[in-house]
């Protein structure tokens, strides 16, 4: 067993998130489902609070006192955020209601009439994704070659569920626009080595959009030095409230892409024939933005900078070993994805024997152990896996290894039910 | 009884561990694919009829214990009824999966199907449950129309 490092104090952690102490079905709270959505601290909540109670009003639009803090607090989050990723400045960041929305951004850019000629597609040209995305980093790109007529190709999966680069060079070529990958699995776990593939889509001039919904939250994420040119991230998985999202783009590129929605707040001028579009990011946030929402994730993105993105993605790494250790020890276990905590996440998706996920889930849920089940959004990897389903423990900052201990108990119980 | 228990009654345990009629059979009048989008849970099921009366419920499917189960106890209470009395028991099973925990079910229209009162009590598995049971009832209504055209063909 791995000792915590001594940096790293779980239990203050865990003090700032009052879900912690909740018990259900008569057990102390286990929450192993932050890769669906994470808890929130306190901080956070405190921040929608006083956001509303001290200085609601709209962003953007007034003269007076309290629109005007809003809208401070509104930019503020903005830059909070911009920094966090590293971005070269806050217009680069455009906040949307999750990364769904921030792909469907990118994703609507690209047309046979674009202007900018790295947003032309049509017949001929390629998208390619991954088989291990989120069905939003797929949908997205399925619905924009049925409109343009344009090809979606993707990269497999090796047995032990990392990309299969092998053909990288046939796969990424003179007819790809653009690359969209996963980060971070959310349902195998993996960690994507993305430096081979942004130097080949270079090669090529292919665009690179990164899901980040499964990283930023998880490890510190740089996105110079990524060297991608989009990254899509969303706040509820990383303490931050629903509801708020964003995307990131080089700002180049971002005044290149046509508006996605049409309305108040992301115009310059409007006649009654045309109209001209407000600079980015104001010219991707038609209508009253998410504001407290946008609020609560800066001071998400505070908490986790107070404590410090290296010393949350150690805590995690070391949790996935101690983890993946105590789950080989359960007979017929099955770990689908990586079996070492080496470019992986704390998310660990896995088949008990042929027990369904939802019966492992809902005797899990009898002790306490909140796990997800199911195909988790991104079914073609279940396929891939010959599984219907898997059942999934994810984990995060306030995780902690008598939870890992209270799962394999609980996996124990699901073997004598239905063994 | 433990809250685990109400969901997993032994006679549900059994149909999952020992189910009846699995397998895809004919002859059949009509087949219907369900799937339960949220977890890939899937079914296929077919109804064969004579004289208006149900003579065999034939399935195959993936997924968990409790709709592995309630197929099982779908074909055991249907085969050999009247589509009449068929539909009337799909009826009482569906008020009572819809009816949180507060339908007191009658064993004598529900046989073994009682069992799943527990369930009902548990509303993301309520879908798991019903799975089959809705695919027979689409199944037995294409089957009616075949047997419809079928007869004024004749
Ligand atoms: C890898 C990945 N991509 C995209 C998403 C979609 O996030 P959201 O539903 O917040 O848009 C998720 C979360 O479910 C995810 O895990």
């Amino acid at each position: 067993m791995t000792a915590t490092l001594p940096t790293y104090d779980v239990d203050t952690v865990r003090a700032d998130f009052p879900i912690l102490s909740r018990q259900v079905n008569g057990h102390p709270l286990v929450y192993l489902d932050s890769a669906a959505t994470s808890q929130k601290p306190r901080q956070v909540l405190d921040a929608l609070r006083a956001h509303y109670e001290g200085c609601n009003a709209n962003v953007s639009r007034s003269v007076h006192t309290l629109g005007t803090e809003a809208t401070e607090a509104f930019e503020g989050a903005r830059a909070k955020v911009a920094a966090f990723i590293g971005a070269a400045r806050p217009e680069e960041v455009v906040f949307t209601k999750n990364s769904t929305e921030a792909i469907n951004l990118v994703a609507h850019a690209f047309s046979e009439r674009a202007i900018d000629p790295r947003f032309r597609l049509g017949p001929g040209d390629e998208i390619v994704i991954s088989e291990m995305e989120h069905h939003s980093n797929i949908l997205p790109w399925q619905l924009l070659c049925e409109r343009t007529g344009a090809t979606l190709r993707w990269f497999g999966l090796t047995d032990d569920g990392r990309l299969d680069e092998s053909n990288l060079d046939e796969l990424v070529n003179e007819r790809t626009r653009l690359v969209s990958l996963v980060h971070v699995s959310n349902i195998l776990g993996t960690a994507n080595d993305v430096g081979p593939i942004v130097a080949r889509a270079r090669q090529v001039g292919a665009l690179v959009m990164l899901d980040g919904s499964q990283s930023v939250p998880h490890l510190p994420v740089d996105v110079a030095a990524l060297g991608v040119d989009f990254l899509a991230f969303t706040g509820h998985k990383m303490c931050g409230p629903t509801g708020i999202g964003g995307l990131w783009g080089r700002y180049e590129l971002l005044q290149a892409m046509p508006p996605f929605l049409g309305g108040g707040s992301m115009i310059e001028t409007v006649t009654m024939q045309r109209s001209t579009y407000a600079q980015p990011p104001m010219k991707f946030e038609a209508g009253t933005p998410p504001i407290a929402e946008a609020v609560g994730l800066g001071a998400a993105v505070d908490y986790l900078s107070g404590i410090g993105m290296d010393a949350i993605h150690r805590h995690e790494k070391e949790l996935a070993g101690y983890a993946l250790d105590a789950l080989a020890s359960v007979p017929d276990l099955r770990v689908i994805g990586p079996r070492t905590a080496e470019g992986r996440g704390g998310t660990i998706s896995f088949a008990l024997g042929d027990i369904h996920p939802h019966d492992v889930g809902q005797i899990l849920d009898t002790e306490g152990v909140q796990v997800r089940v199911g195909h988790h959004c991104a079914r073609p990897v279940c396929v891939r896996f010959g599984v219907p389903a898997t059942t999934r423990a994810s984990f995060y900052l306030y995780t902690t290894t008598d939870e890992v201990d209270a799962l394999v108990r609980g996996l124990e119980k699901v073997r004598k039910v239905f063994g | 009884m433990t809250k685990v228990d109400d969901l997993y009654q032994e006679i549900i345990l059994d149909h999952y561990k020992h189910p009846h009629g699995r397998g895809l059979r004919e002859p059949y009048l009509a087949e219907a694919h369900h799937v339960n989008p949220t977890c890939g849970d899937e079914v296929t099921l077919r109804v064969n009829l004579a004289d208006d009366t149900i003579t065999d419920v034939s399935y195959e499917g993936m997924g968990c214990s409790i709709s592995q189960a309630s197929a099982s106890v779908l074909h055991e209470i249907m085969v050999g009824l009247p589509v009449i009395e068929a539909l009337a028991r799909h009826d009482a099973f569906a008020t009572l999966m819809a009816g949180r925990g507060e339908v007191e079910p009658d064993e004598e229209v529900l046989g073994d199907a009682v069992a799943f009162a527990g369930v009902a009590r548990y509303p993301a598995r309520v879908k798991c449950a019903l799975l089959s049971w809705m695919a027979f009832k689409d199944a037995l209504a294409r089957a009616a129309e075949e047997s419809i055209v079928e007869g004024s063909a004749s």
